[in-house]
């Protein structure tokens, strides 16, 4: 008899759905930091012309 | 070691992945890296913009937190084994061997990307070199293999200056490589005085430290010898003029405390298998001075060059 594949996700009890909860809300700040952080040297780059010629 | 013979004991917290990063070694870098943007600032009149120079910074934190990831990562086996170590978030079971890979890899690319962004291809470079030659080049490779390891070693935590510099000049002159000295005949005497008071958890997991191969006799003679070429190191920065009178004091002052030290340590049985309380006291002294030397020593370059008090002895 053929098995049935198991593809049930794995059940988290409450203190694992929070700590995953935790760490995607620290890695979503993380990111956003980084598109600040990379948005901030674009815009001083533009604005004082540092480095941009040679990039070009 | 396995991710079986590390199971997961508890759910890991914020704290456990900056502990991931090594935050005290982190604030020696980023200390040493921001006194040599500076100094560079300081000696040549170049201006880095202070959102640049920020974000130059929060990249050598990023960069030193990411060799430390990877160094977790790959040490996790002798981390479990090890007394003052087993605490740690791998061995700890808060955090999976690979998330720490995972995390070190990321903030690597991450780090050098920002210091690019922020400043210049030289400076990127150069800590994307400093995590790979901490990451690899000691971790992976001259730690278990050889005594020296630390020597060699400290040439990765000496980079940070000479990223700081080049960040602002996109240069390193004489000026950042003796920075980069300092700090790398620092290394050795700062971290055997730890050696010495842990030598039997290093002997337990065979990792050739200097007082297990050499014993603690030859380790203390080597503490003195190396601060003995420490102190005139410590004084370059007076010849070249990248240090004034204030650091002229600081150093001089800092690094005879320092010999005081390691000449009482030769004296002593610091490490000895005989040991007294007085012997473990004076090396566990010598290591917590050793670290207040540097912040002071790199402190005295950051007064000078950020508070216009540096008044140099020599012309520049």
């Amino acid at each position: 008899m053929a098995e049935t594949p198991d593809t049930a996700a794995p059940q988290l009890d409450a203190e694992a759905l929070k700590a995953r909860k935790r760490r995607n809300l620290w890695l979503g700040l993380a990111l956003a930091a980084f598109v600040v952080l990379v948005m901030i040297t674009t815009v001083i780059r533009l604005n004082t012309g540092i480095g941009v010629s040679e990039r070009m | 070691m396995t991710d079986a013979a590390l199971p997961q004991k508890r759910y890991a917290t914020a704290a456990d992945y900056l502990n991931l990063m090594k935050p005290r070694i982190m604030m020696l870098v980023v200390f040493t890296g921001f006194a040599g943007l500076v100094a560079a600032s300081g000696m040549t009149g170049i201006t880095m913009h202070p959102a640049m120079a920020a974000i130059a910074t929060l990249a050598v934190a990023l960069g030193s937190g990411a060799a430390g990831a990877i160094n977790m990562w790959y040490d996790s086996d002798i981390d479990a084994v090890m007394t003052r170590t087993s605490t740690r978030p791998i061995p700890s079971g808060a955090v999976p061997r690979e998330e720490a890979l995972a995390l070190g890899l990321i903030m690597s690319g991450v780090s050098v990307m920002l210091m690019w962004l922020a400043s210049n291809w030289l400076a990127a470079g150069l800590l994307a070199f400093s995590i790979f030659y901490y990451g690899v080049i000691y971790t992976m490779w001259l730690k278990r293999a050889t005594p020296q390891n630390i020597v060699i070693g400290g040439g990765a935590g000496a980079f940070p200056p000479v990223i700081g510099w080049a960040a602002v000049t996109g240069n390193t002159p004489l000026d950042a490589w003796i920075l980069f000295a300092i700090i790398f005949f620092w290394t050795p005497p700062h971290f055997w005085a730890l050696s010495l008071l842990a030598h039997k958890e290093y002997a337990k997991v065979s990792v050739p430290m200097l007082p297990v191969t050499h014993g603690a006799r030859v380790t203390r003679q080597q503490i003195l010898i190396y601060t003995l070429v420490l102190v005139p190191v410590s004084l370059l920065p007076l010849a070249t003029g990248l240090g004034g009178w204030i650091y002229g004091a600081a150093a001089l002052g800092l690094g005879a405390t320092f010999l005081a030290y390691a000449i009482r340590l030769v004296r002593s049985d610091a490490g000895d298998a005989t040991s007294t309380g007085a012997g473990m006291k004076l090396a566990r002294n010598t290591f917590v001075f050793s670290i207040l030397y540097l912040f002071a020593l790199f402190g005295a370059v950051l007064v000078e060059h950020a508070a216009g008090l540096h008044f140099p002895l020599t012309g520049t």
